[in-house]
């Protein structure tokens, strides 16, 4: 009895609702005429779509700079990669790694300038984080205007110059992970084998260099800082590194969900972004200075989970889209438990 | 030696003035937009927006940071005009009922948002945000699906065809500017919204003598140290939620003049970008996430909408693109705000850092003070101020 209280004090009650509601609606999808097969197809696709991104908020939380807010700056190292790939007319996996390294500069830039800020200002992070990447995102609205980019594909066709809201990358790297190796059943379930590699891949590399030596002193800085400061780790640079991992895997995360999605998303599009990965890794049961990697996966499967079933099945049995209004109120209500739960000192 | 010192510190203390003033003023000649009309255009908005700007004081005077939740009660605000224009209340008595409406919608959301603030202290500001989202998703949720379902509701003119929910735009003519034509005063080529302008000068007056009464006071000692105030039995948790409370109950009233004078509500985005506008407005005015005054309201205000006016022009003339006069506009909201809540934690963290090097002596104390580690690092500088008192 003490077990399971215990467990579901840990689990937390908003991630077991959560887990309930998914399971009914899996039940329910079959009865109001949903194909489970497709859903549960779709589900995989979009966990391989947005685990990436998730992932990427796991340094930093483990490091003490909290939530990532700031996981804008990462998209965009990944926006200029992908663009750039793309006007360099680079095709297929040439084209996605090209993408990956491309972007890899401007990750290691914005991120050792936005951790070096970070450092400066200790316990506002995820606000401050917040608003840098908003002014981020505004400069490069501007920057997507001005560059000069010239791939027929990508600027605005009657202009000549200024990329466009939304970019095909049909014909360049268009789902080369989703279907490399994939694995068709019948006729609407798809198995995306090599993006789930690859995002098992990037998992295990996390992983890895958390149990590494610098990854358990970065853990030691966020969990301890007078303890890491006492046994000879220099915290700042421990949070400068956590911050441009952060920033690359965003950029990883950018590219790999684009190759899925068939889109590059420019303008304001990546703020949007930002807290539907918060949301997932919040579900996953991370809180704001702990998380694994059961929680970036746990986590992204029952968010994206949700928001693939709930509009099918709430609007095969309601008649209308809800989806929006659901999706708004569980984000947002799972990062605010999290923000409001009393943070425990020792596990 | 000195005089250089001075220097420095007026220009960290003052530089988002300063930055803002040097842009404006250079842009206004690439705007081509002639003076006069850019006078005007600034009295409008100064009614506009003044009264929503002032709702963010009190929280600051409680040491909560900018309430970036006050859009909460502009979301009231709205449900108070949906209904006011529902029952076909034109004119200013029409802006009454909308208030009254909204009033213990606002109370209640004022409310909840003060629990919550007070389960996530020293992060406040990101709390605020999120709540705002969290509360405007069921906004969308009242709105679009229980208004003409649930809720009688008697103007078919304002729902979707389908039935139930509120259009996405809402008509304001009824109650248009009704407030700010009540007495339009002219002079010269201005006209000056009179009572939109008495409203404003009530509430800075309230704001002024509340800053002086008991429950005032306690507040800025809550601001100042939440442990020192409580040991002085200050009850802490009570005041800050009524910091918000009065905030939100602003907010309220202030969305209600701002879309009066608009004429017209986007139903389900109005509200998204009011704690924006509002805290880039005050941060511009010089005020910091510490401390704020009326004074900084008003110039804020004056700043940031001289700088909205003239930069989309100023970017079509100079670029050859509106959009990037448009993105750079809000951009340097964003910015502004960015850099103030830097300015701020970097000179936290510099005091704390003061602190804790005179503390070297007594590590031990130091230490219990940090041990809640860095999550809560903003409550950090109170935290270590009031171990230094205890160390003298």
């Amino acid at each position: 009895m003490r077990d399971i209280k215990t467990f579901i004090q840990d689990f937390g009650w908003p991630r077991i609702i959560i887990f309930i509601f998914l399971i009914i609606l899996f039940i329910l999808a079959p009865i109001v005429g949903v194909r489970l097969d497709a859903s549960i197809s779709d589900v995989l696709n979009r966990f391989g779509q947005y685990a990436i991104l998730v992932l990427a908020l796991v340094p930093m939380i483990q490091s003490g700079c909290g939530l990532n807010f700031g996981l804008a700056l990462g998209i965009i190292a990944g926006l200029l990669g992908s663009t750039l790939s793309m006007q360099f007319g680079l095709r297929g996996f040439m084209g996605f790694f090209g993408a990956i390294v491309l972007a890899l500069p401007f990750s290691v830039i914005l991120g050792w300038i936005y951790g070096k800020l970070l450092n400066k200002v200790r316990g506002e992070e995820m606000t401050i984080g917040m608003y840098v990447g908003f002014s981020l995102v505004m400069i490069m609205c501007i920057m997507w205007l001005v560059l000069p980019y010239s791939n027929p594909q990508m600027v605005w066709g009657f202009a000549g110059k200024g990329l466009r809201t939304t970019i095909s990358t049909e014909g360049y790297w268009l789902k080369i992970l989703n279907n490399f190796l994939a694995i068709n059943i019948g006729e609407f379930f798809v198995f995306p084998t090599g993006l789930i590699l690859f995002v098992a891949l990037c998992c295990f590399l996390v992983w890895l260099f958390m149990r590494s030596k610098t990854g358990t002193a970065m853990t030691a800085v966020g969990s301890n800082p007078d303890f890491a400061r006492a046994s000879g780790v220099n915290a700042d640079k421990m949070r400068v590194i956590s911050v441009i991992m952060s920033t690359f895997l965003g950029a990883v995360g950018i590219i790999v969900y684009e190759q899925s999605f068939g889109f590059i998303q420019l303008y304001t599009a990546p703020n949007s972004m930002v807290f539907p990965a918060i949301a997932a890794i919040l579900i996953g049961g991370a809180s704001v200075n702990k998380a694994s990697m059961a929680n970036v996966i746990v986590g992204t499967f029952l968010f994206q989970g949700l928001l693939t079933m709930t509009p099918s099945v709430i609007n095969s049995i309601l008649q209308t889209d809800m989806s929006e209004v659901i999706r708004m109120i569980v984000s947002n209500g799972i990062i605010l438990y999290a923000l409001t739960r009393k943070t425990k000192v020792t596990k | 030696m000195s005089a250089k010192k001075g220097i420095t510190k007026f220009i960290s203390d003052y530089a988002v003035v300063i930055i803002f003033v040097l842009l404006t003023v250079l842009s206004i000649k690439p705007s081509g937009l002639s003076v006069i009309y850019i006078i005007q255009e600034i009295i409008t908005r100064l009614g506009r927006n003044s009264f929503l700007v002032l709702a963010l004081l009190l929280p600051i005077y409680a040491g909560m940071g900018i309430n970036f939740a006050m859009t909460l009660g502009a979301m009231a605000g709205q449900i108070g005009l949906i209904f006011a224009i529902d029952w076909g209340i034109a004119g200013w008595q029409g802006l009454v009922v909308a208030f009254l409406v909204g009033l213990p919608v606002s109370l209640l959301l004022g409310w909840i948002c003060g629990k919550i603030m007070n389960r996530a202290k020293g992060r406040e500001m990101v709390t605020g945000y999120i709540l705002a989202f969290f509360i405007s998703g069921v906004y969308q949720f009242f709105v679009l699906y229980m208004m003409g379902s649930v809720v009688p509701m008697r103007n078919p003119a304002i729902m979707l065809s389908r039935g139930y929910g509120v259009r996405n735009t809402l008509n304001l003519e009824s109650v248009r500017q009704s407030l700010d034509n009540i007495v339009l005063l002219k002079i010269g080529p201005f006209s000056i919204p009179l009572i939109t302008f008495v409203v404003i000068a009530v509430l800075c007056v309230f704001i002024v003598w509340f800053k002086k009464t008991k429950l005032g006071q306690d507040m800025r000692a809550v601001g100042q140290d939440m442990a020192v105030a409580e040991a002085a039995g200050i009850p802490v948790e009570k005041t800050r939620i009524v910091a918000i409370l009065i905030s939100t109950v602003l907010a309220c009233a202030g969305q209600i003049i701002f879309l009066q004078n608009m004429g017209n509500m986007a139903t389900y985005n109005a509200h998204d970008q009011t704690s924006f506008f509002a805290a880039a407005a005050i941060l511009v005015g010089g005020a910091s996430v510490t401390h704020a005054s009326i004074p900084n309201v008003f110039i804020g205000v004056i700043l940031l909408h001289a700088m909205y006016i003239v930069s989309p022009l100023a970017g079509q003339n100079l670029f050859g693109s509106a959009m990037i006069g448009e993105y750079f506009r809000q951009f340097i909201g964003y910015g502004v705000i960015a850099i103030s809540l830097v300015l701020y934690a970097w000179k936290a963290k510099k005091a704390a850092d003061a602190a804790r090097m005179g503390l070297r002596a007594g590590a031990s104390n130091g230490n219990g003070v940090t041990a809640n580690g860095s999550a809560n690092g903003a409550t950090g500088p109170a935290g270590d101020g009031g171990a230094a008192g205890g160390s003298k």
